[in-house]
């Protein structure tokens, strides 16, 4: 095909797909509208599950499939990052030597290690009730632990994270999350269907599968974005060349 | 007042975006990125989204930029291969 025809050709499919998206941007509801369609049934379907946060509800539960894939592609990079980024053959790993600290960092990371990690267990925890979750917890869980880091040093860090440990609990609770899955075809209903007891409405425990599925999200995320970090800061700081 | 703010935070949001793609130094441009990142997290929270905002916030501002800096600083001591790679830590 000539380059003119693919022009044409680009121009021709660029239209029609304007066309409709500015057809469909047309019906939209409008920005900052009190009332939205898809709000109004997610709401009424996760006050239906007794789950208070309804984005958690949307994201563990009415819409859980959709996360068990965005979690699999985290999975999935971590994993290759892993493997892209091993110790190569030409490649040697060298102690960092221990590096001066001031002593006000020092104090900054010793006292806002523990907030930042009991800040981001509370947002996992509380992921079924208010703002936050397995995704949100994670992250804040993974960046805090690397506070060792800027507060200490590599070896400090290495001492807090014990990454063996975490490689297995990336894997088991990505698998976990399809075993979950599997509940609701055992209480003869449909893949990730909430068959769980729902609880008390805006209690710890309620949501039937939302705080689970939440826990191994979290569990997930935690451990898989610190093994992506460990795989990058062994690139930058440990990792010569032979 | 609402409206007023979402469109100061919008305005944010195209300032530092813009100084993002125009800062040139993959280092800087990190450090602009997690203040790209910052923003966003003020435009979603404005805009009620708090659980977007938390997620934006956690791999925007922190996680990112840190990947990015990582890289940075581990192409820039490969390229050198210089004796004094053991100078550092």
């Amino acid at each position: 095909m000539s380059r003119r025809a693919r022009l044409l050709l680009l121009a021709a499919a660029g239209l029609v797909v304007a066309g409709f998206f500015a057809a469909a941007c047309l019906r939209l509801p409008a920005f900052g509208a009190a009332v939205h369609p898809y709000g109004e049934r997610a709401v009424a379907a996760a006050l239906g599950q007794r789950t208070a946060n309804t984005v958690s509800s949307v994201n563990f539960d009415q819409r859980a499939f959709d996360t068990l894939g965005e979690e699999s592609i985290l999975y999935a990079s971590v994993l290759s990052a892993v493997l892209l980024l091993r110790l190569a053959r030409d490649e040697r790993k060298h102690e960092p030597r221990p590096a001066p600290v001031l002593p006000s960092t020092r104090l900054f990371g010793a006292v806002l290690l523990p907030v930042t990690l009991l800040t981001g267990g509370y947002v996992v925890a509380h992921g079924q009730l208010s703002p936050g979750g397995g995704f949100q917890g994670g992250v804040v869980l993974a960046s805090g632990l690397h506070l060792a880091y800027v507060a200490a040093d590599y070896r400090a860090l290495g001492r807090v994270r014990p990454l063996a440990v975490l490689d297995v609990a990336d894997a088991l609770a990505a698998g976990a999350f399809s075993v979950l899955g599997l509940v609701g075809l055992v209480a003869g209903a449909a893949f990730l269907q909430n068959t769980l007891p729902l609880g008390t409405f805006n209690t710890l425990a309620s949501g039937g599968l939302v705080p689970v599925v939440n826990a191994v999200v979290g569990v997930e995320v935690a451990s898989g974005v610190i093994v992506l970090l460990a795989q990058f800061l062994d690139q930058a700081v440990e990792v010569v060349e032979r | 007042m609402s409206d007023t703010l979402v469109v100061l935070a919008l305005l944010l949001v195209a300032v530092a975006a813009t100084g993002a793609a125009l800062t040139r130094d993959p280092a800087r441009q990190a450090v602009v990125l997690a203040l790209l990142g910052l923003s966003l997290t003020v435009l979603f929270t404005v805009l009620q989204a708090p659980d977007v905002a938390l997620s934006q916030l956690g791999v925007g501002t922190a996680v990112t930029p840190l990947l990015i800096l990582l890289a940075v600083r581990k192409v820039r001591r490969f390229g050198r291969r210089e004796p004094d790679r053991d100078e550092e830590e």
